[in-house]
């Protein structure tokens, strides 16, 4: 994997990983309805996976 | 032929953990954020969903909780650091062998025979909290233990046995890749812990860290147990955070990941685990569990049924449905593998897809039980308090062997194919500590009372309390045995000769 490729996928995840708890912060807030936070944990769970698989190393521990 | 039988099981154990016999090498040590990642993971499982539920149905208060876990998973921390972590970057040494050098190998096969089958229990409460939210997809209603139900509907198994059945396949096709799928899940669901909890405040009428506490008081953590549960205080919630990994730390289990450390100062990464997983996770789950009780009884509901399925789909709608259903399915699978790695020493020549779906299947029976959910907390408190005392004799084999002038791994250096005081301890202390708990919980046993002297009468003692006795009395009763043992047969060294 090339070095800019990597660095976007982890963009992208870490958006994802702030999708999925920065909105709950704005609906303690009342900044928000419930039903998009709803949502948008969905999208951050998406993101999420759908990029950090390819760029977290495995363990190399023989446990 | 029954010498030749016992002869081969133990070679085929040994054989089995061969390939770490030997001290792991300097070119294999890791680093600060191997463990930091590692805890981080291994820790928030599924069953957090569970206990920190069952901490608010038991009645604790707020201060319970938030001082009582912060207390009891700190002296985990500390078990982890000071007790587990040096003796492994001494030794680094896997706990099989450690026990095998100490204990002798009848007593380890019982051993690894006993922790396969309480894993197969482990996976099957993790199988039974991801079905709670597979269920709830499809509209089928889990079972509610308080409510009676101690059978789930057909719908259920059925559902339970498709998710179990997935589980044991992937631990049998693929443990390496679910294992790095594992990894890529835990940065993620501590955040959906926290933020389902967080979005959750408002609706139990907390607006701000002003009125924060007075709520958490008179809503979450009432500090009066639900009807059909017991009263549990500060010591319950200390006892309960030191006690549910004390199999790993003070047991020594962990000695397995900690021999890859560069330093013993690694242990103190744990209080990644138990910070993240034993302290937030169950503080939101709790939360979570008011906030679904709230609104069901808003809704009429006289009998609300707090699974992990519904309160996280309360709290973080299907991002919640998916963190239920990793978190159990992510640790229920290695729990499940090392649970089949341990069964197949006892089955010659049978291939290891066939243990691994034996052991599926004791997890699937397992998570088709409602009272092993209902009851875990007091299945991780038997089960830390059973397999304890191996790892104490291991501590006190390492440091205080020497210092008393007696011979450290005496079973390994005489040959012994048990130890006798590694079985006095092991039994003594679990069998005085069971005595104690059951005279007061248990009718049958209310007659030991009338046996005890006074001050053991009296004694009320609880599951949670009682780590540090269990310790005591398992590591006097073996240093006492093994004092009697090395001097009635002094080990002979090639010197003296």
């Amino acid at each position: 994997m090339t070095a800019p490729l990597k660095k976007a996928l982890k963009i992208v995840s870490f958006t994802g990983l702030v999708l999925s708890v920065v909105p709950a912060f704005l609906v303690f807030g009342g900044i928000i309805t419930k039903q998009l936070y709803l949502e948008i944990m969905f999208l951050g769970m998406v993101l999420w996976f759908s990029t950090a698989i390819f760029w977290i190393k495995k363990d190399h521990l023989d446990l | 032929m029954s010498s030749l039988k016992k002869s081969s099981l133990i070679e085929r154990l040994d054989a089995l953990y061969e390939y770490d016999r030997e001290p792991v090498t300097e070119d294999k040590l890791h680093g600060w954020s191997t463990f930091i990642a590692m805890f981080s993971s291994e820790h928030i499982a599924g069953t957090e969903f569970v206990l920190g539920t069952l901490l608010v149905l038991h009645g604790v208060t707020a201060f319970d909780v938030f001082a009582g876990l912060a207390v009891g998973n700190m002296l985990a921390v500390l078990s982890w650091a000071l007790m587990c972590a040096p003796v492994a970057v001494r030794e680094r040494l896997t706990v099989y062998w450690q026990i095998r050098k100490i204990a002798g190998p009848y007593l380890t096969i019982l051993y690894s025979g006993l922790f396969a089958l309480i894993l197969c229990l482990l996976a099957g409460a993790m199988v039974n909290v991801s079905t709670t939210a597979v269920s709830l997809t499809m509209d089928i209603s889990s079972p509610n233990f308080i409510a009676g139900d101690t059978v789930p509907s057909i719908a259920w198994i059925t559902i339970a046995i498709g998710v179990g059945t997935v589980v044991a396949v992937l631990a049998v096709l693929g443990f390496e890749r679910l294992a790095h799928f594992a990894k890529v899940a835990a940065p993620w669901m501590p955040l959906v812990f926290l933020a389902a909890a967080v979005s959750s405040l408002p609706s139990l009428g907390i607006t701000g860290m002003s009125n924060f506490w007075q709520i958490a008081n008179e809503k979450i953590w009432t500090g009066v147990a639900r009807e059909g549960q017991m009263q549990y205080s500060f010591w319950h919630c200390v006892g309960l955070a030191w006690l549910c990994n004390i199999a790993q730390h003070m047991g020594m289990g962990d000695v397995t990941i900690f021999r890859y450390a560069k330093k013993w100062q690694m242990g103190f990464c744990s209080a990644f685990g138990m910070f993240l997983g034993h302290y937030m996770a169950w503080i939101c789950s709790g939360i979570l569990c008011a906030a679904f009780i709230h609104a069901q009884t808003a809704a009429g509901d006289a009998n609300p049924n707090p699974t992990p399925g519904n309160i996280a789909m309360l709290g973080a709608g299907y991002a919640g449905i998916v963190c239920v259903v990793l978190a159990g399915w992510t640790t229920a699978n290695p729990t499940l593998y090392r649970a089949g790695l341990a069964f197949q020493v006892a089955t010659p020549n049978w291939p290891r897809w066939a243990v691994t779906m034996i052991a599926g299947a004791v997890m699937i029976i397992t998570a088709c039980i409602p009272a092993v959910l209902h009851y875990l907390d007091r299945i991780v408190a038997y089960y830390g308090l059973f397999f304890m005392p191996l790892g104490a004799f291991i501590f006190i084999d390492f440091w205080l062997f020497p210092k008393l002038g007696l011979v450290r791994n005496y079973a390994e250096r005489k040959g012994l194919m048990m130890s006798w005081p590694a079985a006095i301890g092991w039994f003594g202390s679990f069998g005085i500590c069971f005595v104690l708990y059951a005279k007061d919980q248990y009718e049958a046993w209310a007659w030991v009372n009338d046996k005890l002297p006074a001050f053991l009468a009296h004694y009320k003692a609880d599951l949670f309390s009682q780590v540090l006795p269990a310790w005591i009395i398992a590591v006097t009763l073996y240093t006492l045995c093994s004092v009697i043992q090395q001097k009635k047969s002094p080990l002979i060294t090639e010197k003296e000769n």
